[in-house]
């Protein structure tokens, strides 16, 4: 009885643990947002919102964002599309291989990023591609591409493809059995795989380091090179603001999929 | 269908594209770097792998990226497995609040969170703060640029790639199995270690790999929260390239990192397997 009692209260206790240790960080930079203090004290000595109206002029920030999310909405919907279409070729192929092929394409995200950011930067050298912009585009298709194979193919090994004959035998044509068949069932899976490829970009450094200069840089690589040069809680209001679209995404996945599927692993 | 005619299947060239691009601009280059790495003035050599080993710094690098690692591992396997048993069994208040405290971190940039953890680690922080509350610290200390502040903050930050395995197995043990072991007689750590345990592992194995391998290769939160004090392949490979120009170490210790990498993916999916196999 006394292990059962320990095991349970193990188990409870490592449970209240998890959410004040996950959620803590993410608090204190929200406070520290909202603080006038300038060197980060706890709890603020009074609230302001100073750091937020310094964001307006805080000299890089806003260019940044904007690369940031052309690359990110770039690489999202060319992922969605070459990803997609791979994704129906492995559930309704028979050709050999495609398990492996499988592991391929989500293989980005198991090596490190350095590394591959390392050899994408060597490989456009050596075909001559300079241009710091483009190869930033090309690369991030890399990161997105495998959100996009996995969770579109789990949905696809779902799907029944007799679902758009039946609608063929009531009338529809091809493709519009695809669009009003297919594509409706699906569509949970495209926005979350889309969204969570969009997050991935954005927020992407150690493949993006590779392809800045000193008139492109992506949000994170900005935001790192301001906490290094003159860390203030600038940063954290930044932060605040992309807490706060975390948590949109959040709502938004719970009302599409709901939050048990999105821990699906 | 016979050999050749099976590769003739038409739904194939939908691949087409996403593969080309991918061998095209991921796996060309990677192999690319891997056989320069081989490559030296006079031929094929293993010198700079040779002269890489043969410096005592390096192999302190190796052993401060292996043991922060395990270290990483080891706290965020001691939290989650627990917890993951948690979240399986909460009821839904609770298992919401972990939800979303689990997986809203995920979606935020790591270069937030390690920002994050400076604050929370200085001298004046939450950690030290709470230590003093509860009497286990006498003054305040500074965790920041420490190895205990490192190891800290990125078993925060991967915590949630333990427990989210870990759970996808715990949620589909049926609990009749603990009861009818508990009807034949079995003591609680002998129906644990017999039933649960097993019937866990395969969570445990890939829960340990993400971990394990996101730690090894992580570059933002040691530059954040330890320094360049503390150097591991990762932000030696990262320092070679950016701030030193040396492209032959950078190869050098991208390679090694590299195989690191994949040994874990491998060797992780082959236990697995192994596991599901005798299960």
């Amino acid at each position: 009885m006394i292990v059962e009692r320990l095991a349970r209260a193990t188990m409870w206790l490592a449970a209240l643990f998890t959410v004040i240790f996950l959620m803590t960080p993410l608090l204190v930079t929200v406070a520290v947002s909202f603080g006038s203090s300038s060197v980060f004290t706890l709890p603020p000595p009074d609230w302001s919102l100073r750091w937020f109206q310094k964001l307006a002029t805080t000299r890089g920030l806003w260019p940044s964002l904007l690369t940031s999310l052309q690359v990110a909405a770039f690489a999202t919907a060319v992922a969605l599309a070459l990803g997609t279409l791979c994704a129906i070729a492995l559930v309704r192929g028979s050709f050999p291989g495609r398990e492996a092929i499988a592991t391929f394409l989500v293989s980005p995200l198991m090596l490190p990023g350095l590394v591959i950011g390392i050899a994408m930067l060597q490989g456009f050298k050596a075909v001559g591609l300079r241009e710091t912009y483009s190869s930033l585009l090309l690369a991030h298709v890399v990161i997105t591409l495998p959100y996009v194979v996995r969770t579109v193919f789990a949905a696809l090994s779902l799907f029944d493809f007799s679902l758009i004959d039946a609608a063929r035998t009531l009338g529809c044509s091809y493709p519009a059995a695809l669009m009003r068949v297919m594509v409706p069932a699906l569509g949970p899976a495209f926005l979350t795989s889309g969204m969570f490829a969009f997050l991935a970009s954005m927020d992407n450094y150690p493949i993006s380091i590779f392809f800045t200069d000193a008139w492109t840089k992506t949000l994170p690589i900005q935001m790192l090179q301001y906490v290094e040069e003159n860390p203030d809680p600038t940063i954290a209001a930044i932060s605040a603001g992309l807490v706060l679209l975390a948590i949109l995404a959040l709502i938004v996945g719970d009302r599409l999929v709901g939050l048990r599927r999105m821990a699906d692993f | 269908m016979n050999g050749l005619s099976r590769w003739r299947d038409p739904v194939a060239l939908l691949a087409v594209p996403a593969l080309v691009y991918l061998v095209a601009l991921y796996a060309l280059p990677l192999l690319w770097l891997l056989a320069k790495s081989f490559v030296g003035p006079g031929g094929i050599t293993l010198a700079p792998y040779a002269d890489f080993f043969a410096d005592p710094f390096n192999w302190r690098v190796v052993t401060n990226t292996l043991s922060i690692a395990l270290w990483v591992t080891a706290v965020c396997l001691v939290i989650g497995y627990p917890a993951s048993f948690a979240l399986a069994r909460a009821g839904a208040g609770l298992q919401i609040a972990m939800l979303v405290a689990i997986i809203l971190p995920l979606s935020i940039g790591v270069v937030v969170k390690a920002f994050a953890w400076q604050i929370v680690l200085r001298r004046d922080g939450v950690v030290s703060q709470f230590m003093m509350a509860i009497g286990l610290w006498d003054e305040p200390q500074r965790l920041l640029f420490t190895e205990t502040g490192l190891v800290l903050g990125a078993a925060n930050i991967f915590l949630p790639f333990m427990i989210l395995p870990i759970y996808s197995v715990v949620k589909l043990i049926d609990p009749r199995l603990d009861e009818a072991g508990a009807t034949l007689g079995a003591t609680p750590v002998y129906r644990f270690l017999r039933v649960t345990l097993p019937l866990t592992l395969p969570g445990v194995v890939s829960g340990i790999a993400f971990v394990f391998s996101m730690s090894v290769s992580m570059y933002v939160i040691p530059s954040l929260l330890i320094g360049d004090r503390f150097q591991t392949l990762s932000t030696l490979t990262g320092r070679s390239f950016l701030f030193m120009r040396n492209e032959q170490l950078g190869s050098t210790t991208a390679v090694i990192l590299l195989a690191l990498a994949v040994g874990i993916v491998v060797g992780s999916s082959w236990l697995a397997r192994r596991l599901g196999s005798t299960s």
